[in-house]
């Protein structure tokens, strides 16, 4: 620690960071632009000036940037001086010369970080009278608009979108007065982090373009502190409601997982609750519309006789316990495919393995050599591929401390660093889009995987590895590069995900017990299951209760009647199983959208979505985390523990208590719960800002009596503008806000210290207690193929491969056609093309796919992409072969081409060359 | 039916890359070796086709992309950071006319009235022909020859409307590029 004066007052401060971050720990409000406290400092906006004295007896000073300069012990400053703030107004108001005056029309007005710099650096009047500079702007496809004129040129956005995020097609261009940033052409934005533009933009350049449609002022917004439901990271987003619709989702500060960034999924994702897609209202088989009590009469009754529960990872921990205390705990099936199912027993026993540690997205940041194993983690868990872009920056980190350049010096480390990067290792079938920061990248067919981590766990227990013939090279190669960056690393980290499969899972976890062993270490073992509830479903299900078994007794009519909730069994089966199943069973079906599954339900019933009712959900490390309700959507949802109306669901909070009491490994789950009484120092929060407008008119067009606001027994929130202020407890804050500071930079005011813990953070329990001494797995071998045939892989999207997103209307704009891919060598030996068809199999009724070259598809092995379900346009994966022979047809393919074909894909690998 | 398979805009935007012919190649190759890294040879790789083609173009920029394996947006940068590689085509000769202090107290302004009058041009603009492109320029480091203008390699002094009407037409040996 180290004690600094500004202004007169003395502050113990950390003498690791800049003047500017630690007067914005201390609360001081000091204006900035360029400096972002995930990308560090580069001086370029000179809007963060200060006074820095020599010593007490110096009445001058030095203007100095504070983001630029380290704190030192005794330092004395001033943020108050004369020169300083006329130096920043001065700043201010040259930036300003070519800004438009349109925040009446631009939608970052009232939440804009230029707003509050101008109005703090005291600039208020316009003396520049010359003409604007101007810009032409680019369609950057559906996420996010651009608005050029509106530009400061801090850099941010490039600092984030390249820099940070390794994204290629954004970039400064020009200079001085005509700065220009944008893509070398209109397009889309092709980074998964392109939404963070909006967020780390000070000004109204790239803003939120689903949000623009349906607009609404920040302060006009209903909101509420909710986790994403796109993937199994759980990142912690604000989702914003006017008029009974979601508007947007934002970004809320975590600084355990998400941080300050989202993946473009749960940005924009979210928005399938608004879409055509969504089961609005109750119906019977013949598509009759059903009245509540019919349906309320029709389940209570529904155990009368043996029911089949069939559960799911994308349903909440109550929906999920409450349809297992329904139908009891026997009869209560998982709702995964038979080989996720497997692939997460391992999961969840590494869980409870005390040999390996689950490390948080900030962990992952700080490990120093890291494996990937099968995993395309930009795919499946894309906050977590933002993460391991910032490891492998921790070489240069460490480059600069021995050259004793601090790491918040943004431009200078990454100058120093060059190309250096710590180990990172990709052992995949295939591109992923991690490769162009690995540093080894295995590239290779199933069996190989396997092969090569059977030799890296044996080399890390200190034994020679056999290799067989036709890999020795590369392979060995990769792995011992791999094992000495694992043993020479300070925190090393293996990553395996279900995407993988149960057998590289265990590989994977084999390989991190080998390394905890001859480290002596725990080792840090991310596994990734894919949905935003996996972990908590997974944990409910006893592990003989597979969906096959469930399919099998409903099939052979040993149980006549099954209820499903959440889910599409066939995207979990395959589909003469499903159909067999369902056909025979009497079946009701609660979920938020319209599924296949659907149809052969006596009656589907609508279930609320994420921001429609309070529930917990537990991610990929075993946290569980609350999910606020947010407003009231669709009249006709219930949450599914109401719908079964088992005891206690009549308030989340009794719900959540019940669960964590009769659940085993669910004790903590009440501890999600800020307060299980539903206050906080005796209040409710407000969902509604302080400034919140039009509430007495808002449903004047139906009636012109002021409806009464909807009441909140279940939580501590309320649907009120009164109550306690969120800005007083961070444990329920969903917009930071705080006086000057409207946009959401606010968040600094709520923060113990700059990118620390939130005041009163609630950052979610883990729920698993790890205490198995766990043993090795028997080493994996082959996979059964026949000469001449294709290895058939599954390859996921980020658009395209989550069910829920991909009924945004924003995601639909970005999904592609199912396809095929090889690589150049096998197209051209079965005398293939791009945009030929294939069948997979060659039997009549075979599967065809459209074909692509993808160059890094290891030979021997087709990827497939089996489309999205929201299009209609997908095929049952599980109705894939594991290996086939592949021949070119000329019939139509087996999936309907949605007219988007594979323009919107974004792979490192795709083939550009002449057919 | 035969669908249209492309993968990403950027793959899409290779396709339109044109060849880039063996000279220029080689001088790429020749610049290769002087630079620790591929990046670093960007704005060398624009100034030898801009050399050739007298000009970068869309398809220029992305066949120059490929071959140093950059970005074409970080490449973009780069030639729209530096006002003498053209991003457009410019006349066969390219005047470069100083427009910056000295030139100024010493009355260029008239000068380029001149000279614009009998080019019928302004700033940024190419003749009808397609012989002049004119272009300001800050300070050619000649202040003490003040006015100046630079042609292809050659300078230009002591600028006066008299010198304008003498110098014009320019001879085809002031090759801009
Ligand atoms: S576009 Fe936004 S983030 Fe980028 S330089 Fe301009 S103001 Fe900064
Ligand atoms: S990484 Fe996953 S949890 Fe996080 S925003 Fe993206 S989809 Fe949501
Ligand atoms: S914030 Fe310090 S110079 Fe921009
Ligand atoms: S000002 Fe024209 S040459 Fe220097």
């Amino acid at each position: 620690m180290a004690k600094i004066t500004v202004d007169g007052v003395v502050y113990e401060v950390d003498p690791a960071n800049n003047l500017l971050q630690e007067c914005l720990s201390q609360g001081l409000d000091l204006p900035y632009f360029c400096w972002h406290p995930s990308l560090g400092s580069v001086g370029a906006c000179r809007q963060c000036a200060v006074i820095q004295y020599r010593d007490a007896e110096d009445t001058q000073g030095t203007l100095v940037m504070s983001c630029m300069t380290p704190v030192t012990d005794g330092g004395i400053y001033s943020l108050a001086a004369e020169q300083a703030s006329d130096f920043r107004a001065d700043v201010i108001e040259s930036l300003m010369t070519s800004h438009p005056h349109d925040c009446p029309v631009c939608e970052e007005g009232g939440e804009c970080h230029l707003q509050d710099m101008t109005q703090m650096s005291g600039h208020n009047y316009r003396r520049f009278d010359k003409q604007k500079v101007t810009h032409r702007n680019q369609n950057l496809g559906p996420f996010i608009n651009h608005e050029m004129n509106r530009c400061i040129t801090c850099y941010r956005c490039v600092r984030f979108y390249d820099d940070y995020a390794g994204g290629t097609d954004l970039s400064a261009q020009a200079s001085h007065h005509h700065t220009y940033f944008g893509r070398f052409e209109e397009g889309t934005l092709e980074s998964e982090f392109s939404g963070n533009l909006v967020e780390v933009c000070p000004t109204g350049v790239f803003t939120d373009k689903p949000f623009s449609a349906q607009y609404t002022r920040k302060w006009d917004l209903q909101t509420a502190p909710s986790i994403c439901n796109g993937c199994s990271v759980g990142c912690n987003i604000t989702p914003g409601e006017r008029y009974g619709t979601l508007r947007r989702v934002v970004n809320r500060y975590h600084n355990e997982i998400n941080g300050y960034f989202l993946c473009d999924r749960g940005r924009f994702g979210a928005h399938y609750v608004n879409s055509e897609s969504r089961l609005r209202s109750a119906r019977d088989a013949s598509g009759m519309s059903v009245s509540t009590t019919a349906i309320e009469e029709r389940i209570s009754e529904f155990t009368s006789e043996a029911v089949i529960g069939i559960g799911s990872p994308r349903a909440s921990n109550e929906a999920n316990f409450a349809l297992r205390s329904f139908v009891g705990a026997e009869n209560y099936f998982s709702g995964h495919s038979d080989a996720e199912h497997e692939a997460l027993q391992v999961l969840i026993e590494c869980l409870r393995d005390a040999a390996f540690h689950s490390p948080s997205v900030r962990q992952i940041e700080q490990a120093d050599a890291i494996l990937v194993l099968g995993e395309d983690v930009t795919n499946t868990a894309p906050r977590i591929a933002l993460a391991l872009r910032q490891s492998v920056r921790n070489e240069a980190k460490a480059l600069a401390e021995t050259s004793r350049i601090p790491n918040w010096q943004d431009a200078a480390v990454r100058e120093l660093a060059q190309e250096s990067l710590s180990p990172l290792a990709v052992f995949a079938c295939g591109s992923t889009r991690l490769d162009d920061i690995a540093t080894t990248k295995l590239n290779a067919d199933q069996q190989t995987l396997i092969e090569a981590s059977n030799a890296l766990s044996e080399r890390l227990a200190g034994r020679s590895p056999a290799y067989s013939q036709q890999t020795l090279g590369t392979t060995m190669q990769s792995v011992e590069a791999t094992y000495t960056a694992l043993m020479s690393a300070k925190k090393p980290l293996v990553i395996c995900g279900t995407g993988a499969g149960a057998a590289l899972m265990r590989c994977a976890a084999n390989i991190a017990r080998a390394l905890s062993v001859s480290r002596s270490e725990v080792c840090d073992l991310v596994l990734l299951p894919k949905e935003d509830n996996s972990v908590g479903h997974a944990l409910l299900t006893s592990k003989e209760n597979t969906l096959s078994r469930a399919l099998g007794r409903l099939a052979n009519g040993e149980v006549k009647r099954a209820i499903v909730i959440e889910n599409d069994l066939f995207e979990r089966a395959p589909t003469a199983l499903v159909k067999n199943a369902l056909a025979a069973a009497e079946l009701l079906v609660i979920d938020q959208i319209e599924t296949p599954t659907q149809r052969y339900a006596a009656l589907s019933i609508p279930s609320a979505t994420f921001n429609e009712c309070e529930v917990t959900k537990v991610n990929y490390e075993g946290r569980a985390q609350l999910s606020f309700q947010v407003g009231e959507g669709c009249d006709a949802a219930k949450p599914i523990e109401r719908w079964l109306n088992v005891e206690g669901s009549a308030h989340s909070n009794s719900m959540i208590a019940r669960c964590a009491a009769e659940a085993s490994d669910f004790e903590s789950l009440i501890d999600c719960l800020p307060d299980p009484l539903g206050r906080i120092a005796g209040l409710k929060v407000p969902r509604q800002s302080h400034r919140y407008s039009g509430r007495t008119a808002m449903h004047a067009d139906r009636n012109v009596h002021e409806g009464k606001q909807p009441v909140d027994d279940n939580s501590v929130m309320s649907f009120s503008m009164e109550g306690m202020l969120t800005q007083k407890d961070s444990s329920v804050l969903a917009s930071a806000w705080a006086p000057r500071w409207n946009s959401n930079q606010a968040i600094s005011k709520f923060q113990a210290e700059i990118n620390g813990e939130l005041k009163q953070g609630h950052p979610g329990v883990h729920l698993i207690k790890r205490s198995l001494n766990g043993q090795a797995y028997e080493a994996e071998n082959s996979v059964n193929k026949n000469l001449g045939d294709f290895e058939i892989r599954l390859v996921s999207h980020i658009f395209g491969s989550d069910t829920l997103s991909s009924h945004s209307p924003a995601i639909q704009k970005r999904l592609c056609d199912a396809y095929l891919a090889l690589n150049k060598e096998d197209a051209l030996e079965l005398g293939l093309a791009n945009g030929d068809f294939v069948s997979l199999g060659g039997a009549e009724d075979s599967i065809i796919l459209p074909l692509i070259v993808r160059t890094q598809t290891p030979s021997g092995v087709a990827l497939v992409y089996t489309g999205s379900s929201a299009l209609g346009a997908s095929i049952n994966p599980h109705d894939l072969p594991e290996s086939a022979s592949l021949a070119r047809v000329e019939s139509e393919p087996s999936v309907h081409p949605t007219g988007l074909g594979l323009s919107n894909l974004v792979v490192n690998d795709a083939y550009s060359g002449a057919h | 039916m035969q669908q249209h398979v492309i993968a990403s805009s950027s793959t899409n935007a290779r396709l339109r890359a044109r060849d880039l012919t063996a000279e220029e190649i080689a001088e790429i190759e020749h610049e290769l070796t002087l630079y620790p890294t591929k990046q670093a040879v960007g704005l060398e790789a624009l100034k030898i086709v801009q050399r050739h083609q007298g000009w970068v173009s869309d398809e220029s920029m992305l066949a120059i992309a490929d071959y140093l394996s950059v970005p074409v947006s970080e490449l973009e940068g780069v030639a729209t950071f530096f006002n003498l590689i053209f991003r457009r085509p410019v006349g066969d000769k390219v005047i470069l006319f100083c427009d910056s202090v000295s030139c100024w107290i010493m009355g260029c302004d008239k000068v380029k009235k001149r000279l614009s009058e009998h080019l019928g041009i302004d700033y940024g603009e190419t003749s009808a022909g397609g012989e002049y492109t004119l272009i300001p320029v800050p300070c050619l480091g000649d202040c003490d020859k003040a006015p100046v203008m630079m042609v292809g390699e050659k300078m230009h002094r002591n600028l006066s409307c008299e010198s304008i009407d003498s110098l014009l037409p320019l001879s085809n040996a002031e090759g801009s590029k």
